[in-house]
């Protein structure tokens, strides 16, 4: 690979042996891609915690969260004492919510672990946001701006509705970018990777949220990790659906960028998003279509008895959790039901201060923060059957957790919660 | 492996080293977080063919990854926890792969002149040395012939 005289100097060990190690892993990287130089970037997303046994047995045995860092942020064999970020970098979402911690079945000792861990990371200058939606809370780069985030529904909101660039990073990829301001220059760095490669003509609704995350599920399972240039949807949609249209269509499939012809910024025509290709395949998203996702996604689901309601994948934002409020208003969850609602730690600061959590403890559900069930592999004791309003949820949790799921709207998710039945359905 | 027969393929160098072992095949895509038990080096995907099945000490072809971002921390945990693949062949490139096989510190290769997912089956014994772009494929006896020469 071709290095800037900066990048090797960093190599060389310029700024010490852990900008070395985290030049020498980005090398190794950029070799098995095939990439021919690194790109700089300033817009880092990482997963650094420690918040398994695992891990604090990892740190404990000496070294502590320079130990962890080297191994699983740097893949360095040797423990090397961590230099603060020099990317602004924010934190993915954690294996558990450490407010709600003996509530997710976490022991007070890995807590404990995880708050010296916190502290420790913060020090680095590390944001401790915890959210798979960084740009939820403010973190918008700018069109063509380089980034290295990780978190699929995250990539795929970053590449194709703010038309900033990234690929798909991992753990150590990411925690080499936070300390040399570099990634390599492939996928979808290069304009030539961004254009479409399937166009998608949609004939059947795509109005409420719940549809969006449909379509997305039906066009990740189509096109896997292609491009699709989507037309023929109804009314322009908001934050909330191109979230979940994009976290269930990289659920489904590996997709990390689409073109919604008019709505995203490389799409102002679909000759613009196809920039000058040819579609390689005709897709149309009908009725039949439209089912058939419908289907899959509800495929676990048989009994009707529901115990558990998670709603907040990907987290939620204050407009979502008002209107979760709005809904539970003056009702009760169920007895033999929970009710769990995920949002990134700073959105429930605000819905805190705005009584909306308020309105969701008087109802009998819990406001949580910094993770959600896939991740923590956490769910209310006993959870045999769980309805979810997201399709990325739907399609984890019953291999996560061995549990059926429904999918369905959020208002159906929330008659569930008060009834503790399913009565939802394809509308 | 008397009477067995051995096949030759070249590819590209993903992650240098040698290594060889007994080949796990599948045409499925793996997840990693989610898709495999890091602590038992297994895939666990609900829906996949090779479900409950361990690739700790085998060569595994396989067309590429899919999933979360997840995959290389997956995959590097096998290693930590002494179940990491012999080896990664494959076919699609991606960054959760590269990384991946970069972290497992096992031999990768991908670009190869003839499909390995045809040319590979489960048991075969398989040689690789990625530096080389050299992968040795040996026919145990009993499925000698099983494919045109």
């Amino acid at each position: 690979m071709k290095l800037t005289a900066e990048e090797s100097a960093m190599t060389d060990g310029r700024d010490g042996p852990a900008v070395a190690a985290a030049m020498d892993l980005l090398l190794r990287y950029g070799r098995a891609l095939g990439a021919e130089r690194l790109v700089e970037t300033d817009n880092v997303v990482a997963s650094i915690s420690a918040t398994t046994p695992f891990m604090r047995g990892y740190a404990q045995r000496g070294g502590g969260m320079d130990a962890v860092f080297s191994e699983f942020s740097l893949d360095s064999d040797a423990v090397l004492p961590i230099p603060p970020a020099r990317a602004f970098t924010m934190h993915t979402q954690l294996g558990f919510d450490p407010a709600q911690a003996a509530r997710m079945g976490v022991d007070e000792e890995t807590v404990r672990f995880y708050r010296q861990g916190e502290a420790w990371t913060a020090g680095l200058g590390v944001q401790a946001s915890n959210t798979c939606t960084p740009y939820l809370l403010g973190n918008l780069p700018v069109r063509g701006e380089h980034c290295a985030w990780m978190e699929s529904s995250a990539v795929i909101y970053c590449n194709s509705v703010l038309g900033a660039r990234t690929n798909t990073e991992g753990r150590e990829s990411v925690g080499a970018a936070m300390l040399t301001r570099r990634i390599p220059y492939w996928g979808y760095h290069l304009d030539a990777n961004r254009r479409g490669s399937h166009h998608v003509q949609v004939q059947a609704a795509a109005e409420t949220t719940a549809d969006w995350g449909l379509l997305g599920y039906w066009i990740g399972d189509r096109v896997q990790e292609r491009v699709p240039v989507v037309e023929g949807f109804g009314r322009r949609p908001d934050l909330a659906r191109l979230k979940h249209f994009g976290a269930a269509a990289s659920s489904s499939g590996g997709l990390e960028m689409y073109h919604l012809v008019g709505i995203t910024p490389e799409a102002p025509s679909a000759e613009a998003a196809f920039g000058g290709q040819a579609a390689r395949e005709r897709l149309v998203y009908g009725e039949r279509e439209r089912r058939e996702a419908y289907e899959r996604l509800n495929a676990t689901a048989s009994e009707r008895r529901v115990d558990y309601v998670m709603l907040g994948c990907p987290h939620y934002s204050i407009e979502q959790v008002w209107h979760a409020a709005q809904l539970l208003q003056g009702r009760k969850v169920h007895a033999d039901c929970a009710l769990w609602i995920f949002t990134p730690r700073a959105i429930k600061a605000l819905a805190d201060q705005n009584g909306y959590t308020a309105t969701i403890e008087a109802a009998g559900g819990v406001l949580m923060s910094d993770s959600c069930s896939a991740m923590s592999r956490a769910a209310p004791k006993g959870t045999r059957v769980v309805a979810l309003d997201s399709a990325k949820q739907a399609h984890y949790l019953p291999a996560i957790l061995g549990l059926q799921a429904w999918f369905g709207s959020t208002a159906d998710c929330i008659d569930a919660a008060c009834s503790g039945r399913w009565s939802g359905g394809l509308r | 492996m008397s009477g067995g027969r051995t096949l030759v393929l070249r590819g590209r160098c993903v992650v240098p080293g040698r290594a060889e072992g007994p080949a796990l095949v599948t045409r499925m895509h793996i997840s990693g977080w989610g898709g495999i038990d890091s602590r038992t080096g297994t895939i666990v995907e609900t829906r996949h063919e090779l479900r409950g099945i361990s690739f700790a000490g085998k060569v595994l072809v396989f067309p590429g990854a899919k999933g979360s971002s997840g995959w290389s921390n997956a995959f590097h945990l096998t290693r930590s926890l002494g179940v990491a693949p012999a080896a990664l062949l494959f076919n699609e490139m991606t960054t959760k792969i590269a990384l991946g096989a970069v972290v497992t510190r096992a031999p990768a290769m991908t670009d190869f002149d003839r499909d390995p997912l045809d040319c590979i089956a489960s048991g075969d014994w398989v040689s690789v040395d990625a530096e080389r772009g050299i992968v040795e494929i040996r026919k145990p006896p009993s499925a000698a012939g099983d494919e045109s020469p």
